[in-house]
């Protein structure tokens, strides 16, 4: 057994730039994917972070169409629904397009509340309260743009025309590390206020209610009356869990999801032939060897550990490097992704899909050499020799 | 005189399986790569096609989108009676106010819900998207609950078929016709009667104004006196390019993402290439030295491993290529983060995205190649004879 070790890391170091080169080629490989995965995960992290003991409703033509907010206390009245809030899309553009953050106008009394993830210092929360053109900022964005409390924001509408002014009160922290910190939340009352004067016409009307449940088992009946509710009238609703809700906006996009996951297997597919390559080029020249060591009467079975052994060595050492690459350049590339994706986390997941991807090129890679390597007849492996 | 090109065919024929894995790796590379610049250059044809240079489209200041803008009544009338707007040939204004809002609706097959454009226009509209023909069906009659739907959505979403109903506002809409929009964006889009659908949603103001110019030339007076106009905060552009406008940030992602995966992944190819290379170097170290003593330069050493490398890398990038063009049966249809609507386009590969990928694999080619091919130009000729 230890020959075989021997042999094996000896046959590993006799072509130092070639085994380099593919080992480098490898670490790239794994580290890529590991990085797609990631990116493909950040899309689904509304999703992972979002309860199923909380409803959304909306209006069942689509979320353009406001609801109007007298529906709040029809909906509050109902068995089963703890606390009610709404919340309503604003839009704005920070100086420029590229600097986007969501924004939405909400109802600051409960909108805390209903959503404990959201950590809010006590005293800030309460400022928040009392100053009308107040805002609550995630972590996140406020570290972006070097917001202190006390800042004034200006953005300019684009569904709410004019220039908004907005004073920082409070930043707020998620509760673990799949929290979103990137919103930005200000009082609704500021907004209806004002488009009551340019824009009576859209005033007292929302985007979406939502709805806290005493009981998360509820929430399938508990949508179907608040639906039923409104059946039939000017604006009828649809109520979903807040994680279907997510997931519908996920499912919208999801071709290009797909993309990205095709191609995160398509790079595993190109590491394969490269290193399928350098295994078959070692064997090839190592023909003679192998018939030697048949002719001296080790099995076909040595023969076979020889050979996929070098090549899961050499694969599984470079998975490893790549794998803990990972780490560091999700890092940077979630830093330089900003706030347009506000949850970057390598998952454990991952890491397995990782390894198990290094493994399969190793095995891949070494099997046809090493099934030539055996089948091939001792005198015609031994005839290259002379 | 260099070394002949047979020999060094006969070199890569030799070896087949490593020329085959090689070759493979870069296919796939190249793959990869074109299938990106082809999605990105079907987003592209898809708006340019969406509207026509003499069309000027008026939305609210600083809205970026239709779902987003609203101009009110007595706004549109404003913007609909400028003098710069042309007639058709019956003498009719060629202007329309449009609604424009998006409705959900499940796709096909799998049921997920998605948002799809509806748009509420007038005849003249209609008139003014010559590239919109009616393939099946009738168009929808003025007055009337009555839609057609593009040919992409038809086909990808339940209750936009012929003869389908869709719910919106309290009222059955039936689906009477189906239109070719050709590769535009209007293809993913519902049509309807604007005035119906201002009454259905109770909304007190239109998404846009669109109208023809008399004098396509006179684009730039016209935008500066719409916004220039105290009574209106609206702003002016060219059909194409307000389309072209609003796919920015998708078309900006596709591009990122191409470069970033087609850097990454070359790397890949790059070291697949140096390893065969550098192995075909070491197998002929005595073949270099014979040719070297029978007096060939180490510049036709060079020349024909790089040949060599760029060979390989070539059918790499023609396998690739090939392996991409299947790509064009089919079409994508996803959301656009900007409108929140869904938007079909197809992969589509053109001179440019021929011409870029056989020269990425060539890069590709020429890296891999260029070490190994310095090494063999370098060789001793005692030593590399020794070798024998």
């Amino acid at each position: 057994m230890t020959y075989l070790l021997r042999l094996i890391f000896r046959n590993l170091f006799r072509h130092p730039l070639r085994s380099l080169l593919t080992a480098v080629g490898i670490v790239v490989a794994i580290t890529a994917f590991g990085l797609l995965r990631t990116t493909v995960d950040a899309w689904y992290a509304g999703v992972e972070a979002s309860s199923s003991s909380r409803l959304v409703t909306r209006n069942k033509n689509s979320l353009v169409f406001p609801l109007p907010l007298h529906y709040l206390n029809k909906i509050r009245q109902l068995d089963g629904v703890s606390k009610v809030s709404y919340a309503e899309w604003f839009g704005g553009i920070y100086i420029d397009k590229k600097n986007f953050f969501p924004q939405f106008a909400v109802d600051g009394r409960t909108y805390f509340e209903l959503y404990p993830e959201f950590v809010v210092p006590p005293e800030e929360l309460k400022s928040f309260l009392l100053d009308r053109r107040g805002v609550i900022v995630g972590r996140k964005t406020a570290a972006q743009y070097g917001w202190k409390i006390g800042d004034l924001i200006p953005l300019q509408g684009t569904i709410y025309p004019g220039t908004w002014d907005f004073v920082i009160e409070g930043i707020y922290r998620g509760i673990d590390s799949k929290t979103d910190e990137t919103q930005f939340f200000f009082h609704w009352e500021y907004l209806n206020e004002i488009t009551k004067k340019t824009n009576p016409d859209n005033a007292d009307k929302i985007g979406i209610f939502l709805v806290g449940l005493k009981h998360a088992q509820d929430a399938p009946l508990i949508a179907q009356r608040i639906d039923a509710l409104f059946a039939n009238s000017l604006a009828e609703t649809l109520t979903e869990t807040e994680k279907a809700f997510q997931l519908g906006f996920v499912a919208m996009t999801e071709a290009i999801l797909l993309v990205i996951q095709a191609v995160s297997f398509l790079i595993i597919l190109i590491i394969m032939a490269v290193m399928a390559n350098t295994m078959a080029m070692a064997a090839r020249e190592r023909r003679a060897e192998y018939a030697i060591l048949k002719a001296m009467g080790f099995t076909a079975r040595f023969i076979v550990g020889l050979i996929l052994g070098e090549s899961l060595l050499l694969s599984l050492s470079a998975g490893a490097a790549g794998i803990v690459l990972i780490f560091p350049t999700a890092r940077d590339v979630g830093a330089r992704f900003g706030t347009l994706f506000p949850i970057f986390n390598v998952s454990t997941q991952t890491l397995w899909m990782a390894a198990g991807a290094a493994l399969l090129v190793g095995v891949v890679a070494g099997v046809v050499p090493a099934w030539r390597a055996v089948r091939t007849p001792v005198a015609e492996g031994m005839r290259g020799m002379v | 005189m260099g070394i002949p090109l047979s020999y060094i065919i006969r070199n890569l024929w030799v070896r087949k399986l490593t020329t085959a894995l090689t070759a493979l790796g870069m296919a796939l590379v190249v793959y990869v790569f074109a299938a990106v610049l082809m999605l990105s250059e079907g987003l592209e044809k898809t708006l340019v096609q969406t509207g026509s240079n003499d069309n000027v489209v008026v939305i609210r200041r600083s809205a970026e989108t239709e779902i987003q803008s609203a101009v009110y009544r007595d706004q549109a009338t404003l913007v609909a009676s400028l003098p710069e707007i042309g007639n058709d040939a019956n003498g009719d204004r060629l202007v329309s106010k449009e609604v424009v809002v998006l409705v959900v609706l499940p796709k096909r097959g799998t049921n997920k819900p998605s948002n799809v454009t509806i748009r509420g226009l007038s005849p003249a509209g209609v008139n003014m998207r010559p590239q919109v023909h009616i393939v099946q069906g009738r168009m929808f009659r003025p007055g009337s609950a009555e839609i057609v739907a593009g040919n992409k959505i038809a086909r990808g979403f339940t209750g936009a078929g012929l003869g389908e109903h869709i719910r919106l506002g309290q009222q059955e809409w039936t689906v009477v016709g189906i239109f070719d929009a050709g590769n535009s964006g209007f293809a993913s889009e519902l049509w309807g009667d604007a005035d119906q659908m201002m009454q259905i949603f109770r909304r007190e103001s239109y998404s846009s104004v669109v109208f023809r110019l008399a004098d396509p030339g006179n684009f730039a007076a016209v935008k500066r006196k719409l916004e220039s106009d105290q009574r209106l905060t609206v702003e002016a552009e060219r059909e194409p390019r307000f389309y072209a406008r609003q796919s920015e940030l998708m078309s900006n992602f596709l591009k990122i993402l191409g470069t970033i995966l087609s850097a990454i992944f070359s790397i890949g190819a790059i070291i697949g290439a140096m390893i065969t290379m550098y192995a075909s170097v070491a197998n002929r170290t005595a073949e270099i030295g014979t040719l070297r003593a029978i007096g060939f330069r180490r510049w036709n050493i060079l020349s024909a491993f790089m040949l060599e490398s760029l060979l390989l890398s070539l059918v790499g990038g023609v396998i690739g290529l090939t392996m991409a063009s299947f790509l064009q049966f089919f079409t994508v249809s996803t959301m656009n983060w900007q409108t929140f609507a869904e938007l079909a386009f197809s992969f589509t590969m053109t001179h440019r995205v021929i011409i870029e990928g056989l020269l990425f694999a060539l890069l590709m080619g020429f890296a891999g190649g260029v070490l190994p091919a310095l090494r063999a130009a370098r060789m001793n000729i005692i030593d590399a004879l020794r070798a024998v």
